[in-house]
């Protein structure tokens, strides 16, 4: 899937990259033909677009994040990545909204002739992938071409993407990515990692490259052998916003909770708060189910498939011939929460969530994953210390 | 004959004790065996065989709405008032049963308490069985759309 | 790769019911797609309409056959396919009933209604392999007489036993009548040595593995076929989840000691 990685410190050894070192960065990755995008300022939010230059990165804007809450604020200083999630994911651009997939055409014999689509060569470059939102695309991954089909389209656009990391050094009131085991710090599957310092020494990069194609980008930017200042300095900050999480999940095995827990009284709780809507599932950066729609033009001889994506909210999502099988909102939001923690490892071998806390900041109602979560597992505990879960 | 149902049902020495009231009968197919409204006064423990239990329906033939196999019970009415049966019987093969006479079997049952208590509590659960099979089939579950609607 | 449906010729379209018809497909060209098993599915495309998952039905001489009721306006358009039309076809998809594991086992092969579509080829390759396998039983319950699937071939399979009870009954009829589990008093089998195949609506699926659990069959000797919602049949979608399953991946044939848990989740 991703390039060969290379042992970051071996033949790529950590380097500096200054404020202009990014702008450089910006302008390689378009000269060897790539479609950058990364966060920028746009109508009140940052969010991911195409960039021309690292000039429309946001720097100096940061977010004010809380449950059913989002707003830019200007930072006193002139960060460019001081800013937690936004209201998209790479996923928008890997695992696009709608996509068509293949097109039928019958010709005069009632011969049916099926084209499959070629997706057009995409060669992204993603600036500004956080540690959480790696971890979500190496999920999806799983999901899309880790089983015996593979979607070849995903893989095409996965493939050709080049991935620049940035860790994090400013988590927001939602995040969470320490409890999930994301971040804040790098993990490996990056081409190229950086963390932001800016300090009375000024603003600067450190730059390391994690695959053979990262580290020959990072070659041919203007750039100078990282100082011990520049690492300590990197270090400390990505270790201070782990201590900085807005939020946690229970210490505990939290696949083991959702199966124990798909009778707790907490489902009709949230239900009474959940709208249904399925923003949660539209901004998190995990979520990947998808619906089909036929089209025919007005002739009715030509005819085409298009996936576009859907939520387990939907009513219809469970629709059989004789009805939708989860018609409560207590059993869609259980869905939703209870495969993202828990079925997920069932089917993936891995957890559906990253802990980066887009499904509270846009849920308009304000539902916390975290605090259901916790809300479980203390009924989970109640339960057992009334000894109505105990074996006999 | 194994002991299965009523027979399973009822402790050691009552069952001798019923079985003893117990006649071997057999019915060839097609056989009515009862007829809806008569007057109920016995009952069979099917050995082999099949019965069809059928109403009565004017101007066609009786409509069969429920099959009984072996090992089954045949009949409960005889248990409580009006002593009547609901619904007529047919052998729907070549049938072989115990036949019990319900006096006999009430006059035992006034006797032995045991005895009276699991036949009671077997017939309910009969009745509750065949109350589920025919709520079951309210259901139309092999209809088109599931028991659900057309939408 | 099984993303884009193969072209299929349709070879033959019968009625079954007054609902429900056996449609025969070989490919067009000569591509054709790898061989189903008994108890998979394949995604059938009706030009334009859209797509449904259907089971295969038949599996004989190459020629790939589903059973089909119009219910939807994708079935409705597949049960209206005249020979010579094309039909689209992905798959195979999902687990297969896996006869190879209970070989020398007796069988029990309980079906409801449409139910028994996908039981068929497993049927028939039992009877077409006799010593392979212990004695083999076939319960069928239909709605009515008249809803009754395959009649003709019926009376092959009774090694030594297949029965029929309906719901409802005319007054010619002079079969059974009453739910399926009544058949199981005159199938001949030893429960611990049994493998059951059932398929049929859930309540049919779930009354009758609780009747086979009494009676000793052991919960992962019963294999039953479960339905959900299904787009993409490549376990991409999400739609056809089952807690933990993915049932067009782990299933649509799940052991019954898997299944019993998670049937018994209202809404799951």
């Amino acid at each position: 899937m991703t390039a060969v990685a290379v042992p970051p410190d071996a033949d790529s050894p950590a380097c500096v990259l200054d404020g202009e070192g990014v702008g450089a960065l910006v302008r390689e990755l378009r000269a060897r033909g790539r479609t950058v995008i990364g966060p920028t300022v746009r109508d009140g939010a940052v969010v991911l677009a195409e960039l021309e230059s690292a000039d429309e990165l946001p720097y100096g804007w940061g977010v004010e994040l809380e449950a059913g809450h989002y707003r830019i604020r200007r930072r006193s200083d002139t960060a460019a990545f001081a800013h937690s999630a936004g209201p998209q994911s790479w996923k928008n651009f890997l695992h696009p909204e709608r996509v068509r997939q293949w097109s039928a055409d019958r010709g005069p014999d009632g011969g049916v002739t099926v084209r499959a689509e070629r997706p057009e060569p995409t060669s992204f470059a993603f600036l500004g992938v956080r540690p959480c939102d790696l971890r979500a695309i190496q999920i999806q991954d799983r999901v899309m071409t880790g089983g015996r089909h593979r979607d070849d389209a995903y893989e095409e656009r996965r493939s050709g993407a080049f991935l620049v990391l940035v860790e994090c050094t400013e988590p927001g009131a939602t995040c969470f990515c320490v409890s999930m085991g994301t971040g804040p710090a790098a993990q490996p599957g990056y081409d190229l990692a950086l963390t932001e310092v800016l300090d009375s020494a000024g603003h600067r990069f450190l730059a390391r490259a994690g695959t053979a194609r990262g580290a020959e980008v990072l070659r041919s930017l203007p750039r100078r052998p990282a100082d011990d200042v520049t690492r300590t300095r990197a270090r400390e900050d990505v270790e201070a916003a782990a201590g900085r999480m807005g939020r946690t999940m229970p210490p505990v095995d939290l696949r083991a909770l959702m199966a124990d827990s798909l009778t707790a009284e907490r489902w009709d709780d949230v239900a009474a708060r959940c709208l249904t809507c399925g923003n949660c599932t539209m901004a998190c950066p995990t979520c990947f189910c998808t619906t089909t729609e036929d089209v025919t033009d007005l002739t009715g001889d030509h005819a085409e498939r298009w996936r576009r994506w859907e939520s387990c909210y939907d009513l219809d999502f469970t629709h059989l011939p004789g009805g939708s099988v989860r018609t409560s909102p207590r059993s869609r939001y259980r869905q939703w929460l209870t495969h993202k923690l828990g079925t997920w490892w069932d089917q993936f071998d891995s957890s559906g969530c990253v802990g980066c806390g887009r499904c509270l900041v846009w849920c308009p109602v304000a539902i916390d994953i975290t605090e259901e979560a916790h809300a479980l597992h203390q009924e989970a505990l109640d339960r057992r210390a009334g000894g109505k879960d105990e074996a006999p | 004959m194994k002991r299965v149902g009523l027979l399973a049902a009822i402790p050691e020495g009552s069952r001798e004790r019923l079985m003893e009231l117990g006649r071997e009968v057999s019915f060839p197919v097609d056989a009515r065996i009862f007829e809806e409204g008569s007057r109920a006064d016995r009952f069979w423990l099917i050995r082999t065989g099949t019965v069809n239990l059928d109403i009565h329906v004017p101007g066609r033939r009786a409509a069969v709405v429920e099959t009984l196999g072996e090992g089954r019970l045949l009949g409960w009415s005889w248990l409580c008032p009006p002593h009547q049966w609901h619904l007529g019987a047919e052998a729907a093969s070549p049938v072989r049963a115990w036949e019990f006479s319900a006096a006999e079997v009430l006059a035992l049952c006034a006797r032995d308490h045991e005895l009276d208590h699991a036949l009671l509590t077997y017939v309910v659960e009969v009745i509750g069985r065949r109350l589920r099979a025919a709520r079951t089939r309210l259901l139309d579950l092999y209809g088109p759309y599931g028991s659900g609607s057309d939408q | 790769m099984t993303a884009v449906p193969l072209p299929y010729r349709v070879v033959g379209n019968r009625a079954e019911t007054t609902d429900t018809r056996t449609v025969e497909l070989l490919p067009v060209g000569d591509g054709a797609l790898p061989a189903f098993r008994p108890g998979q599915f394949a995604m059938l495309y009706a030009f334009g309409v859209g797509e449904i998952p259907v089971s295969v039905a038949g599996l004989r001489d190459g020629v790939l056959t589903h059973t089909i009721r119009g219910v939807g306006a994708v079935s409705r358009a597949l049960c209206a396919v005249r020979p010579g039309a094309h039909v689209g076809v992905r798959g195979p998809f999902g687990t297969g009933w896996d006869l190879a594991t209970a070989a020398g086992r007796d069988l029990l092969v309980v079906a409801g209604g449409i139910g028994l579509a996908p039981l068929r080829p497993l049927v028939q390759a039992v009877v077409s392999m006799p010593h392979r396998h212990g004695r083999l039983n076939v319960l069928i319950g239909a709605r009515t007489p008249e809803d009754l699937l395959y009649r003709d071939e019926l009376e092959g399979w009774a090694r030594p036993y297949c029965g029929v009870t309906v719901d409802r009954a005319g007054t010619d009829w002079r079969g059974q009548v009453g739910v399926v589990t009544t058949l199981l008093d005159q199938a001949t089998f030893t429960p611990h040595d049994t493998t059951a195949f059932v398929c049929g609506p859930e309540v049919m699926i779930r009354a009758t593995a609780r009747e086979l659990l009494h009676r000793g069959v052991p919960a992962r000797h019963i294999r039953v076929s479960l339905e959900r919602n299904m787009h993409c049949a490549t376990g991409h979608c999400g739609h056809c989840q089952l807690g933990p399953l993915l049932l067009c991946r782990d299933g649509p044939v799940v052991g019954y000691d898997r299944a019993q848990p998670l049937l018994a989740v209202r809404e799951l």
